[in-house]
């Protein structure tokens, strides 16, 4: 304790990282504060991760007073699905798996084939999984720099019982008086790294020394360039005919799904080389690694009309 | 170290903000190629002669086809001093609350006017509501210079213009410059277009504006969030209350006060995301620990004893009106949000509404639609601990939700609590409503350190009976025997405190109940007060008397019982005369009643050595 008072007796100023870590834990407590059945969404990416190491700031040295939610598409990386049993055995969280799977196996999601990007059925295991754990708050890791139809977003989204974002009737969010009303099934998103950059996010988790997957970080790896995503041939991602397979160091900038997550040439293999290579990317992390979210103009907008996270 | 700033800008559809927003984006390299070749294509479909930068912040579909932008957008840049926010908000007539909305958090506002329109309504608008929402810093640049030729005079006419505007406003750091932001001149760099302007560019204004000091570092305030209470093992005892610094320096060791409860502690230990710290400040998100286990829950309010926020459920404010399916209805049932409490409120009466262009102030109004701006006087359930906005942002504003749609229908800033007249602050429905600070020191404590207790003496009788001869020679014994003393004189009191209070009965009720009050003060602080007063009432010399002793100060009733003969015939004011001759009407003992006291502690009647002496002996 005496060594960090000394630190910060210094100066009453708090610097950028600590001012969005200040906004993000306000957001949070605000929300546990006030809801009755909140729920964190966990993908085992680097913003969920960021976004679980705040909630347990928030909350030290009590545990964090809610269950995190994996939205499973069944095309996992499994370095990502091992990370995630992994925190949450270290943390003792309690998990939920929301399995797409699950859903095409009872034939309620029907796919056009098995190895179709599975992103856009994530909708539909979210939905239900938000249902029927009667979850009235869910947060998400959404940062609004990711894309345009974010930027529009709140802290706090209100989503109807169908659990669909309406644009243009959006609460108005003043100061840091959030309004999370809302009825009997009906629930409210909750975005609290929403002011949040890639670079931030890189920048603090190597503060902190915060444990990611391995992915993230340059490993070499079986890849086939498809219209200019380099993509991890594996049991979810055939060798496309006539591809030529290469093996290249490369490390993720997201993790999503195996069929449409690409990754991207580096020689980044620790925290500091990442963030080197970040604040120079002249590349979105979305346009360099999601198939599904160059598809068009407002492809994020109409998903997250849907209820996508 | 690198520091956040938020900003909120606006300008009318098109002077250019957007282009403005995404030169910046495009110049601190803050836009990716990606995003860039997607509007070039963008651009290029439309028909555009060049790639339009602000198809980056268009970013809903229907802002796309109808180029225009609907709702508060964020955009992030950085540079490798500060990292900046932008709330980009459009400037529509019919967006005012999206222009209110980004400015609340706001350290600056940044606001365009097209050079060849000058400031326009608009302009005059988006000033005054960064003003009333108190966002320190507002810079205007002034666009498309390329377009007036980059003249200087054009250029100083429109700073002139603005500049006497803004002197009308609560404007306190005004910055200015010349730019285009389609060219980037002035926008990053220095242009060569204009050589006169010896100002900063725009960016190296952002990262210079001090925003340190916008924060109040003076009222420690702290809204609990929630309590912390982990019950483990290695935890047995552990009970913080979690929630973010919105005013002031908790220190360790320091006392504090919960409200509403008024208990007192001292702050044991304050952690913090990053570990223990001395000092928190705002907006830092802590957990603070005391040192006694006091009943803390979720809405009670850290202070200092010594500097407490307002408690009040009747308070005035400024509302601007949010929703577009409802208009407000006075007395009608809301849901208040203040810091982190929900609570029933109404609004009792609306004032007026604000002309946000004229500065206007509509008297003859029934409602306020969505985008008015109006002032109201709100009352709550229960009292709120809040400050002047002006004083602090976070205590000093709310949002107002219907409960029949949960829409948040309102915002508002607090402009202080009920601003009843002074004389009906008696009315003991609304003293119900004002809760007393009790001071921390105890008056024990205080009489001690004098070596002497406070009283009120309170002399009644005519004009010319000789009470502030009595009065004066008692507060010089006093004073000269090392006690202090005071003199409260009814003709000197009338022209400071009592100014504008006449002799009608309810002035003259009104005259004695403040001066009471005056003296109870003064006695509460180890003074004997000595008022000198005609007080001719029995009723409101009672009603001294009462408030002395409901807060336990000796009071002592001194009639000088002068008789009026005596009195007309020193008359030192040649008031008896002048009432005689009809010049005024209402001087007590001729034209209007004196109530001599049934029972004082003390009657008067003798020489001025005695009644010193008497009065003296009273104290003892």
């Amino acid at each position: 304790m005496e060594e960090t008072t000394q630190v910060r007796t210094a100066a009453v100023e708090l610097s950028d990282l600590d001012t969005l870590e200040a906004e993000s834990i306000h957001v949070i407590r605000e929300v546990v504060a006030e809801f009755e059945h909140p729920v964190m969404l966990f993908s085992g990416g680097k913003d969920s991760v960021l976004m679980l190491h705040l909630a347990r700031k928030a909350f030290a040295p009590a545990p964090v007073p809610f269950p995190i939610m994996h939205v499973d598409t069944g095309h996992n990386f499994p370095e990502v699905i091992e990370f995630r049993d992994r925190v949450v055995a270290e943390h003792g969280l309690r998990l939920e798996v929301a399995s797409v799977q699950e859903l095409i196996d009872s034939g309620r999601i029907k796919v056009g084939h098995e190895l179709e990007s599975r992103n856009r059925h994530q909708t539909v295991a979210l939905l239900e999984a938000i249902q029927g754990g009667g979850y009235d708050a869910v947060f998400g890791g959404g940062r609004r720099d990711e894309d345009k139809a974010r930027a529009k977003e709140r802290v706090l989204s209100f989503r109807d019982k169908f659990g669909q974002w309406d644009p243009k009737n959006q609460r108005p969010e003043l100061w840091r008086l959030y309004n999370g009303r809302h009825r009997k099934g009906e629930h409210i998103r909750v975005f609290p790294i929403s002011d949040w950059t890639e670079l931030d996010v890189w920048r603090y988790l190597a503060r902190e020394q915060v444990d990611l997957p391995p992915i993230y970080f340059a490993h070499e790896r079986e890849v086939v360039e498809v219209e200019g995503l380099l993509m991890a041939v594996n049991e979810f991602f055939p060798l496309p005919d006539g591809a030529e397979v290469s093996r290249v160091t490369v490390r993720y900038r997201t993790v999503g799904d195996a069929t449409a997550t690409g990754a991207v040439r580096s020689a980044a293999v620790d925290y500091e080389a990442v963030i080197e290579e970040t604040a120079v990317s002249r590349i979105t992390e979305r346009g360099a690694t999601r198939g599904d979210d160059r598809f068009s103009e407002a492809a994020m907008e109409d998903r997250k009309k849907e209820g996508y996270f | 170290m690198s520091e956040l700033l938020r900003i909120a800008t606006a300008g009318s559809v098109d002077d250019g903000k957007s282009t403005l927003i995404g030169r910046l984006l495009h110049d601190t390299k803050s836009i990716f190629e990606d995003q860039l070749e997607s509007i070039e294509r963008t651009s290029e479909k439309r028909g555009d002669e060049q790639t339009d930068l602000a198809l980056l912040t268009d970013g809903l579909r229907a802002e796309r086809e109808q180029g225009i932008t609907i709702d508060v957008a964020h955009r992030y840049f950085a540079t490798p001093r500060r990292k900046f926010v932008i709330a980009d908000t459009p400037g529509h007539i019919q967006y005012t609350r999206n222009m209110v909305t980004g400015a609340s958090t706001a350290n600056l506002a940044l606001l365009l006017v097209d050079a060849r329109k000058g400031v326009l309504e608009q302009t005059r608008r988006h000033a005054l509501l960064s003003s009333l929402l108190r966002v320190p810093h507002l810079v205007l640049c002034v666009n498309k210079m390329d377009l007036v030729d980059y003249e200087e005079a054009i250029y100083d006419e429109i700073r002139e213009e603005f500049t006497a505007f803004a002197a009308k406003l609560e404007i306190t750091d005004l910055g200015f410059v010349p730019i285009s932001a389609l060219g980037g001149d002035n926008v990053v760099e220095r242009s060569a277009n204009m050589p006169w302007f010896d100002g900063q560019p725009l960016l190296g204004q952002l990262e210079d504006v001090h925003i340190a000091s916008d924060r109040n570092l003076l009222d420690n305030r702290l809204a609990v969030q929630t309590v912390i209470r982990p019950m483990s093992a290695e935890h047995p005892d552990y009970r913080g209350y979690a929630g973010s610094v919105v005013g002031g320096i908790f220190k360790q060791g320091d006392e504090v006060m919960v409200l509403p409860s008024r208990r007192v502690s001292t702050i044991n230990r304050i952690d913090t995301p990053n570990g223990a710290v001395a000092q928190a400040f705002p907006p830092m998100a802590v957990t603070m620990l005391l040192e006694d286990e006091l009943d803390v829950s979720r809405g009670d309010m850290l202070c200092r004893p010594s500097n407490q926020p307002t408690a009040s459920n009747r308070f005035e404010a400024t509302i601007c009106w949010f929703d577009e399916t409802s208009s407000l209805r006075t007395g009608a049932p809301y849901q208040l949000k203040h810091t982190t409490r929900w609570i029933s409120a109404e609004v009792e009466a609306l004032r007026y509404r604000l002309d946000v262009d004229t500065l206007h102030r509509d008297l003859d109004v029934e409602t306020l639609e969505v985008n008015d701006i109006g002032r109201v006087s709100l009352h709550t359930t229960s009292p709120l601990f809040f400050d002047e906005y002006r004083m602090n942002r976070s205590t000093g504003s709310f949002i107002l939700v219907d409960p029949a749609t949960d829409l948040t229908v309102a915002a508002g800033m607090i402009i202080g609590a009920g601003s009843e007249p002074a004389a009906a602050v008696a009315d003991p429905a609304i003293a119900a409503n004002i809760t007393f600070h009790p001071s921390h020191l105890s008056r024990e404590e205080r009489w001690q350190a004098l070596g002497a207790g406070g009283a009120t003496i309170w002399m009644t009788g005519l004009s010319g009976s000789g009470k502030s001869t009595i009065a004066t020679a008692v507060e010089h014994t006093l004073v000269s025997s090392g006690r202090p003393a005071y003199m409260l004189d009814g003709d000197n009191l009338r022209h400071g405190l009592n100014a504008g209070l006449g002799f009608s009965e309810a002035d003259r009720a009104e005259n004695v109940r403040r001066t009471g009050e005056v003296a109870k003060v003064l006695a509460e602080a180890g003074v004997v007060a000595i008022a000198s007063l005609v007080s001719p009432y029995q009723a409101a010399r009672d009603r001294v008397r009462a408030a002395h002793e409901e807060a336990e100060i000796p009071f002592y009733e001194v009639h000088v019982d002068t008789p009026l003969e005596e009195c007309e015939r020193r008359d030192p004011k040649g008031l008896y005369e002048k009432a005689r001759s009809g010049e005024i009407t209402d001087l007590t003992g001729v034209g209007s009643p004196y109530e001599a006291p049934s029972d004082p502690e003390l009657r008067i009647d003798a020489g001025l050595e005695d009644a010193v002496r008497q009065i003296l002996a009273l104290l003892d």
